[in-house]
């Protein structure tokens, strides 16, 4: 049994998809955690986002998280393909379909994590582009800003700027809906693919899974929404 | 005179002597013998898996698409093992007696004797593959008592005790498969028996894939086939069990022995129609808080819970005051059928009676209401509570029950009525299963050995069970071990040239009919002629007429029969064609079988011989001897007998009264 | 439960055998007693169709009492139809109402080839057990029964997995033809018994490389199959099998 098999065996390509799962769900509660930030401007309407902008710069110059950082990626890029090379494998193994497709005995969401997956891909790639590409990279709307001596983005305004759009806002909604339903499933898939059997554990782990997808989404979508609708800044 | 071969000496130590001094085959001749196992149930696949194990190259054929669905499958009570783990006073010597007792003194004792002795290791031998027997919290198996016995000695795994073994004995077999030992030819039917200088030597075996015919040399050729239940057309035997293996090892010289000894189970759920298939059996069990009746009023329409009390006529309380529902099997059965003809049967096909649970549900729910301090309890309160005391009891039946007929058991009695489930008779064997063709063997149901007369429940798991892992592994080696000297016969040999060519002009000859009738409507006509003359109950006058009505079905069947398809493909139909074929021929001679036996005994019972209160009437004097017929031609046998020695059990009037 | 009669439409998949092209046809089956088992109901269908010259439709079929685990029908987009629990030859008619269209397809797997009609070729399940789905005990070497005396849960769960038929319905039902279900009921089954301990590992990891050679597909936990199943055999070995194959696979000696 070679490290390769294990991982390239059918089982085995679920275990890459259930730990790089379990390590995007880790991430998204930190995401959250740090996003959240930005609700201290509702407490105190002269924060101007202060707090968050302090959690990012940590994040974004502390040596540990950049290394992690690229773990993440590894991560996200791995349950990528793994994902898409998983949908395509199986569903070449069923060359002549159903004339009537069986859809009572699963949900329709596990059925469809794929198109799930694909409409999140589409949401990231926007959402790359408005927040990681500017603070890594090209600095674009960007403002410079300054607590206690320390000079760092103003990610606070970055997001304020961005959030204008309805048709954004609509975007990050439909990206966080479909991340739901994909965390429904995805969430409790992942640790019965890595072995949870014992009844007591997987009923947790259902209720724990459904809890997570609804308040981790509306987290997400509660910030743009509050920008746009003036809660906050 | 047929000569069983049995070992001499004390009945105790016959099967340890024999085994002392058997001929063996060293392990490297093991590989150079062939041999051939047709059917994969208990018997079959436990057979295939230990020759395997041995080291002889073993070739398994059957006609289902996985050795796993034979129909030993369908067995759902328990089997029977002399392990008096329960400490009740069982013993081998008491599971020999029950069983040759419940033969009605038909069965012979050498054989009996020994399936009792092996009947531990069977248990052993099963939790070892990973059978999941019922259990104890402390971990032990656990035991239930059955019909016809006085201790608890069977061993089950819920309603799926056959399954469960099947598995058993199957993995065991794909085990060897893999090992490359055992070579699995599934979707093959056996169609001749090839004998070279009067020894089986191989078969013919029809692919049912691509219809193509092959040959297939053994040194020697083992059948596990199962019973000819379907003869009846209905009853609780699996669509494709079938006599054929057996019926042309019978045509090539195997004596066919007793083949009117068929059991009727009597709780089955009943025909609900002509469109019927196959027929349901219920536990047994379910006998034990059920009462059985049927209306005082003949052709009476309402519904069962519309008719009163007074007018119900519980006639087995009635005849049978001392034993009431729990009289055998057989008696149950006959008594069900008198009041049908009678013109008493319920359900709209008249052909049933009612097994009622109400009394039950009274009974439990008051004792329940009493034990939960619920003196005041309402009717409504007691019959709930009572419906849960028969559900914990009984829930998976009453379930099936359901599913089939679409009847809620807990509201309205169930309707049963009896149906064919299992065939004593069966090819003659001798002590070591060999039929009276040297190197071929029968094991399981398709030999008549161990039942005698009637089966005891929970006595076929193990008599399958025992021949394959315990019995053939030792006697065939006996056999091939003087095989040695002979290579394998390349399948060019004329004989079975011959063999083939006979298989396909039948064939040939089957499809070239181009007739009017359907298969099924030739086997139903068969059923109806076999159930009505030579079922439950059988006379002269009705076998005279059964065998000319079968004489007179077989020449229409062969002048009428229409078969679509090709030869050379999958043809479902005329798989079913030459199985009907058999079976046509098997009815005329288990009538004979019938009409020659002039005495009542177990399965077998001639109106004529009847004690006065309608018990059957053994003839020891006359009859005390296995019926076996060797086929001399068209609607042409010989009776050859063999005398049975009861040194050991004295035989007496079976008397349940 | 009032007995009733009824004609019915059926759309069943005709295919000559396996190397051929098939497709559906239309037949029309009158006054069919809802007393009738769906079996029962295509042995009227294959009467009505001898009779009129025609080839009967090829099924499988043995049992007919739920057990054997050989009939196999994709009924109006089910494994086995409507019902719970259940397989094609427990399905009786009164699921059905006069003038209803009935689609019947086959198991629909490249692991499962058509044959011919309805029957497709199941023999890639033989072969998974034959990579390990045993114990290697030959006749003769057992101890006594009650020598190892087994936990009554695990030998308990042990019998619902082992209660599995082999039909196949699991892999019908499941969008990636995936055979976990089937493949973990045997796992489970020995896994949960001492008896089974010695080859435990091997087992796992055998089993799993046969199904995907097989052609099989990976398991998404959609729960399709569990739903289909007329065993009732639970998802929780699926879990379970992963468990295995996860532990035996970190342990492996090389």
């Amino acid at each position: 049994m070679t490290w390769k098999q294990v991982f390239t065996s059918s089982v085995g390509k679920k275990l890459v998809m259930g730990l790089t799962g379990i390590s995007l769900v880790l991430f998204l509660i930190v995401h959250a955690g740090i996003n959240a930030c930005v609700f201290a401007d509702m407490v105190d309407p002269n924060e101007n986002g202060e707090m968050f902008n302090k959690a990012a710069h940590f994040m974004g110059s502390t040596v540990l998280i950049r290394i992690m950082e690229i773990g993440l990626f590894a991560g996200i890029i791995l349950h990528i393909f793994q994902g898409y090379l998983l949908t395509l494998e199986n569903k070449q193994k069923r060359s002549v379909g159903y004339a009537v497709t069986y859809t009572d005995g699963s949900k329709w969401y596990s059925r469809s994590m794929g198109l799930l997956g694909t409409l999140i891909l589409i949401f990231l790639v926007l959402h790359l582009y408005h927040f990681w590409v500017s603070a890594r990279f090209t600095h674009e709307g960007l403002a410079p800003v300054t607590y206690n001596g320390v000079e760092m983005h103003n990610m606070f305004a970055l997001m304020q700027a961005t959030f204008t759009e309805w048709w954004v806002i609509g975007v990050y909604t439909a990206g966080c809906i479909s991340l739901a339903y994909h965390l429904a499933h995805g969430f409790q898939s992942a640790f019965r693919t890595l072995g949870v059997h014992n009844k007591r554990y997987t009923t947790l782990l259902t209720t724990v899974g459904y809890a997570y997808s609804i308040i981790i989404t509306l987290a997400f979508i509660f910030m743009p929404l509050s920008f746009k609708l003036g809660w906050i800044g | 005179m047929l000569n069983a071969k049995i070992p001499t000496g004390p009945l105790e130590n016959k099967w340890a002597e024999y085994k002392g001094h058997c001929k063996l085959v060293n392990p490297a001749n093991k590989r150079k013998l062939e041999v051939i196992v047709v059917g994969t149930g208990l018997a079959g696949a436990s057979a295939a898996a230990s020759l395997g194990e041995l080291g002889y190259k073993v070739k398994a054929f059957c006609f289902q698409d996985s050795p796993r669905r034979a129909h030993s499958i369908a067995a759902q009570g328990g089997i029977n093992a002399a392990k008096n783990y329960q400490n009740d006073g069982d013993s081998v010597f008491r599971l020999f007696y029950d069983t040759i007792k419940g033969g009605d003194y038909r069965a012979r004792e050498a054989n009996v004797h020994r399936l009792a002795e092996v009947s531990a290791n069977i248990i052993d031998q099963c939790v070892a593959q990973g059978v999941p027997f019922a259990r104890e919290y402390g971990g032990l198996l656990s035991n239930r008592s059955f019909g016809g016995t006085q201790v608890q000695r069977t061993f089950y795994a819920a309603g799926q005790t056959g399954q469960q073994l099947l598995i058993g004995a199957y993995q065991a077999l794909e085990r060897q498969v893999a090992l490359g030992n055992v070579t699995m030819y599934s979707r093959h039917e056996m169609l001749e028996v090839v004998t070279i200088d009067g020894k089986a030597r191989g078969i013919i075996a029809r692919d049912l894939v691509s219809g193509k015919l092959e040959r297939h040399f053994g040194h020697a050729v083992l059948l596990c086939s199962g019973g000819y239940g379907n003869v009846f057309y209905l009853s609780t035997n699996a669509m494709g069990s079938n006599v054929t293996a057996a019926w042309k090892a019978h045509k090539k010289g195997a004596a066919f022995a007793n083949p009117c000894f068929t059991q009727i189970h009597p709780t089955c759920i009943p025909v609900s129609g002509d469109h019927q298939s196959k027929l349901t059996l219920m536990s047994e069990s379910l006998r034990n808080d059920g009462r059985i009746w049927v209306p005082k009023k003949q052709n009476d329409t309402r519904k069962a819970t519309d008719i009163p009390e007074e007018e119900r006529d519980y006639y087995l309380e009635r005849r049978y005051p001392a034993f009431g529902n729990l009289v055998p099997r057989d008696v149950a059965s006959r008594a069900a059928k008198e009041r049908c003809d009678a013109g008493y049967g319920v359900g709209s096909s008249k052909q049933a009676v009612y097994l009622d649970y109400a009394d039950a549900i009274l009974r439990y729910g008051k004792i329940e209401a009493g034990k939960q301090g619920k003196v005041n309890a309402s009717q409504e309160e007691i019959i709930a509570l009572g419906k849960e005391v028969v559900k914990a009891k009984y829930g998976n039946l009453f379930d099936m029950y359901e599913k089939i007929t679409g009847e809620n058991p807990y509201e309205v009695p169930m309707r049963i009525y009896p149906a064919v489930h299992y065939t004593m008779g069966g090819l003659w064997v001798d002590y070591e299963l060999q039929t009276t063709v040297p190197g071929l063997y029968a094991l399981g149901e398709a030999n008549f050995s161990d039942h005698g007369a009637n089966r005891l429940g929970a006595s076929a798991l193990m008599q399958g069970l025992a021949d394959g892992y315990f019995v053939i592994p030792y006697t065939l080696g006996n056999y091939l071990a003087d095989e040695i000297y002979n290579k394998s016969i390349e399948t060019s040999h004329p004989a079975f040239e011959e063999a083939e060519k006979a298989v396909s002009d039948r064939i040939h000859q089957l499809m070239s009919i181009k007739g009017k009738q359907s298969v099924e409507s030739f086997h139903k006509r068969l059923g109806k002629i076999m159930w009505d003359k030579c079922g439950m109950a059988r006379n002269k006058e009705g076998l005279e007429q059964a065998i000319k009505e079968i004489q007179a079905l077989k020449k229409e069947f062969w002048s009428d029969v229409r078969i679509p398809g090709e030869i050379n493909e999958m043809n479902t139909e005329l798989d079913k064609a030459n199985r009907v074929a058999d079976f046509i021929e098997l009815g005329e001679l288990m009538c004979i079988d019938a009409l020659n036996r002039n005495e009542s005994c177990g399965g077998h019972f001639r109106e004529e011989f009847q004690t006065p209160d309608g018990e059957a009437l053994r003839d020891d004097a006359g009859y005390m001897y296995v019926a076996a017929w060797e086929f001399k031609g068209e609607h042409q046998w010989d009776l050859l007998k063999e005398t049975l020695n009861y040194d050991v059990i004295k035989p007496t009037q079976r008397n349940y009264k | 439960m009032e007995h009733y009669h009824m004609n019915l439409n059926l759309k069943v998949w005709r295919q000559k055998n396996s190397n051929t092209k098939g497709d559906f046809k239309t037949y029309q089956v009158k006054n069919i007693s809802s007393e009738m088992s769906f079996l029962e109901m295509f042995d009227v269908l294959n009467e009505q169709l001898i009779s009129e010259g025609e080839e009967p439709v090829a099924f499988d079929h043995d049992c007919r009492e739920g057990i054997c685990g050989m009939c196999s029908m994709y009924i109006n987009g089910k494994p086995h139809g409507p019902w719970q629990a259940n397989t094609t030859c427990q399905l009786h008619m009164r699921a059905f109402k006069d003038g209803d269209t009935i689609v019947v397809e086959p198991w629909r797997a490249n692991a499962f080839p058509v044959i011919k009609d309805l029957t497709v070729d199941r023999t890639s399940f033989d072969r998974i057990i034959q990579a390990g789905g045993y114990i290697s005990v030959n006749t003769g070497n057992a101890v006594d029964g009650n020598a190892l005396p087994i936990n009554k849960d695990n030998a308990d769960n042990s019998f619902a997995a082992a209660m599995c038929i082999g039909c196949g319905a699991c892999v019908a039902a499941c969008k990636n033809s995936s055979a976990m279900l089937f493949l973990s009921a045997k796992v489970s089954h020995l896994a949960l018994l001492p008896q089974g301990e010695p080859e435990r590992k091997t087992r796992v990891l055998n089993m799993v490389a046969q199904m995907d050679k097989e052609g099989f597909g990976a398991c998404t936990n959609t729960g399709a199959c569990e739903a289909t199943c007329p065993k009732e055999i639970s998802l929780t070995n699926i879990a379970r099998l992963n468990a295995e194959y996860l532990s035996a696979s970190l342990s492996a000696e090389k």
